[in-house]
């Protein structure tokens, strides 16, 4: 079980690598999908062999929402705006790469530092985690664009949400709270969006009002 | 259930439900009649709390919540005229809305649980955007914008710091309880290492929504752009609930052993608001950040008595009173020399004395009020978190408190007088003749700056014994 959740883990980790070195919206927001939907399958993995509703729950809710609704409102906010599709970085993409692989290096190194039960002490969970709140600050600050700060905040929440597969067993409740962090990315997608609207408004460009109301 | 939860929320839903646009904004102040009335009965007859219980009004609840309900009532009849001269805009969100943060600000005040204390928060958080970009100006969703950008932040890192906190249970050999009582029942079992990772998270997290420096930067576009009544809640109820949740949670890694590096951090960050915030003060040409600064300094001051054990722990209980109703007066009469004025920048208002006198009149004495003048309510809390200082023996602390509230002093009045003297612009006199000082409109900010002239003079014994009971409730064996 371990190893089959480590390999997604570690995926999760070369697909933060893949977000810092995208230069175009649509490859940046594709790889947060993918990661996001590699996140979902965790709970399953690690509960294994007893099923539980309440974890699987957790896991389709996770799937559906970081995997396709919210990656689904980014790409309409994209189309609604109408905007340039290139990242914009402030940090260079050679420069965050560099940074995002210092940050993993410096994760694992970190993780093993810090004291594990047993039972977590073989998995990626904690340097994972580390590894993947480093990449959503590097997209925080290092982007121009709102989308592309937005997928920053979904890195950070993956991160997160990671760390919190540790405690899955012994408080689901703090885990499932996890899931409204997903409600504050929509509400900023949607800020985005009638941001948009009020722009075009000043500008009294009513054809990008009609694209918006489709 | 819980009453002062339910209430507000169910007030909400109605109001939401409403379709008279003129008739709505009476469920703010009718809803907060009913919430200061259950909340101060509740105040005298304290509920028992069973220590499992995940929400309740236990001490700390009473000594504080009872304040934000008072400021939201008083909002609450403010919000009447102010959404009646704001026809043009539809309130069915905005009434909703406020109303729905009242709910989870009594949730956040009452939780005894770390997971219900980070839902509440995260709740209040995304309940206050639509309050923020309610003028629906570009200025306004750029303010909404930061708001939701430094506050989701802080307010991710809480929930990791949570984790963390959750996890230094479980590394203890702890069941998995979260509820405060059982994790500083924990006490020196939970896991040293974690607990301090979760303790700069934490921080980090409820002080972004606290706004101390360097994480205020939203404070200041939020106050600037937001209408008076929701700076006020902003100020006086969120910011109070964030401190609730770092003074629960220093009990707990009080109780863990690290008590005195959390006092060191809290003290150093509220040193360092303070600072800031005098800072900007100095430099701001504007009258509504000058109020996030404030409030900032403020913060800062209570971040400072919280590092100072039992007694500044009760000096900032008294602060947060005293803090919550001043600065509702100044958001609320600076509000009304905004609207008069039509700009918020110094470089186009002055002489608003002569457009609003009622009005300015109450900003100027609610300057004199939140500087720490006597008898308001600021100048005896201050008085004591200053006694508090030395009484442990935080001579320098006590020298730079001072020394940050002389240059907040300095830059408060030199915005105030600038906005109050002077020859009003022919804009502002023509806008102060469109807009009629009415009793609806002067009331309330006058009501709470009496309220905090009261609370000076005659600091009720009510109030005083609440706040005692807090501390002996984050402070069980002195």
């Amino acid at each position: 079980m371990i190893p089959a959740l480590n390999l997604l883990i570690g995926l999760a980790m070369g697909l933060n690598l893949v977000a810092l070195g995208s230069s175009r919206l649509p490859s940046l927001i594709r790889t947060v999908s993918t990661q996001g939907i590699a996140l979902g399958l965790m709970p399953i993995l690690l509960e294994g062999n007893h099923w539980d509703w309440r974890i699987f729950l957790i896991a389709m809710a996770t799937v559906a929402g970081k995997g396709f609704v919210i990656p689904g409102l980014l790409r309409r906010a994209m189309r609604a705006a109408n905007i340039e599709r290139e990242v914009e970085p402030f940090i260079g993409l050679m420069p965050s790469l560099l940074l995002g692989a210092g940050g993993t290096i410096a994760a694992v190194a970190l993780a093993s530092a810090l004291p594990l039960l047993p039972e977590h002490a073989g998995s990626l969970l904690v340097p994972g985690a580390l590894a993947s709140v480093l990449t959503g600050f590097i997209l925080l600050i290092g982007r121009a664009k709102a989308i592309s700060q937005v997928c920053g905040y979904l890195i950070l929440e993956n991160g997160i949400y990671l760390f919190g597969l540790l405690l899955i067993k012994a408080t689901p409740l703090l885990v499932e709270a996890g899931v409204l962090l997903d409600l504050t990315v929509g509400v900023f997608v949607l800020g985005i969006i009638i941001d948009r609207i009020q722009r075009a408004f000043d500008s009294l460009d009513t054809r990008k009002l009609t694209t918006l109301h489709e | 259930m819980n009453a002062l939860i339910i209430l507000p929320l169910a007030g909400a839903i109605l109001a939401a439900l409403w379709p008279d646009n003129r008739t709505r904004a009476w469920f703010l102040p009718a809803v907060g009649l009913v919430h200061v009335a259950l909340c101060f009965r509740l105040l005298a007859s304290p509920p028992v709390v069973s220590p499992e219980a995940w929400i309740g009004f236990d001490p700390l609840a009473a000594a504080v919540l009872p304040a934000v309900s008072l400021l939201f009532f008083v909002c609450g009849i403010y919000a009447v005229p102010y959404l009646r001269m704001r026809q043009e805009r539809p309130n069915r969100v905005f009434v909703a809305a406020l109303l729905a943060v009242l709910g989870l600000l009594s949730a956040g005040h009452q939780a005894r649980h770390l997971g219900i204390l980070w839902i509440a928060t995260e709740a209040v958080t995304l309940a206050a955007v639509p309050l923020l970009h309610f003028n629906n100006t570009p200025r306004a969703f750029e303010a909404t914008w930061k708001y939701l950008l430094v506050g989701g932040t802080g307010i991710a890192l809480s929930l990791l710091g949570s984790f963390c906190l959750g996890y230094s249970s479980l590394h203890g050999g702890g069941e998995g309880d979260l509820t405060f009582v059982a994790l500083a029942a924990q006490g020196a079992g939970l896991s040293r290492p974690w607990v301090l990772a979760a303790w700069v998270l934490l921080l980090v997290g409820y002080g972004t929504k606290m706004g101390l420096a360097p994480m205020h930067t939203w404070k200041p576009d939020a106050y600037g752009e937001a209408s008076g009544i929701v700076g006020a809640i902003l100020a006086g109820g969120v910011t109070s609930v964030a401190f609730t949740a770092i003074l629960r949670i220093r009990s707990v890694v009080a109780s863990a052993g690290e008590g005195v590096a959390a006092d060191r951090t809290l003290l150093a960050i509220g040193l360092f608001s303070m600072a800031a915030a005098a800072l900007f003060l100095l430099g701001t040409r504007d009258y509504k950040r000058m109020l996030a600064y404030s409030s900032i300094e403020h913060m800062g001051i209570l971040s400072i008595a919280a590092s100072l054990g039992a007694p500044g722990v009760w000096a900032a209980l008294f602060h947060v009173w005293s803090n919550s109703l001043t600065k509702g007066a100044l958001f609320m009469s600076a509000g009304n020399i905004r609207r008069a004025a039509g700009s918020p920048s110094l470089d186009d208002v002055r002489g608003m004395s002569h457009v609003v006198p009622r009005s300015a009149a109450i900003f100027v004495t609610g300057l004199f009020a939140i500087t720490a003048c006597p008898p308001f309510g600021p100048f005896f809390s201050e008085l004591k978190v200053l006694g508090a200082a030395i009484q442990t023996g935080h001579g320098l602390t006590a020298a730079g408190f001072l020394a940050c509230l002389l240059f907040a002093f300095f830059g408060l009045t030199r915005v105030v007088f600038a906005v109050v003297d002077g020859r009003p612009r022919p804009a502002a006199q023509a806008g102060g003749k469109r807009i009629r000082e009415s009793f609806g409109l002067i009331a309330p900010p006058l009501a709470l700056l009496v309220l905090s002239l009261w609370l000076g003079l005659f600091t009720p014994a009510i109030l005083q014994d609440a706040w005692t009971a807090a501390v002996a409730q984050l402070f069980p064996n002195p």
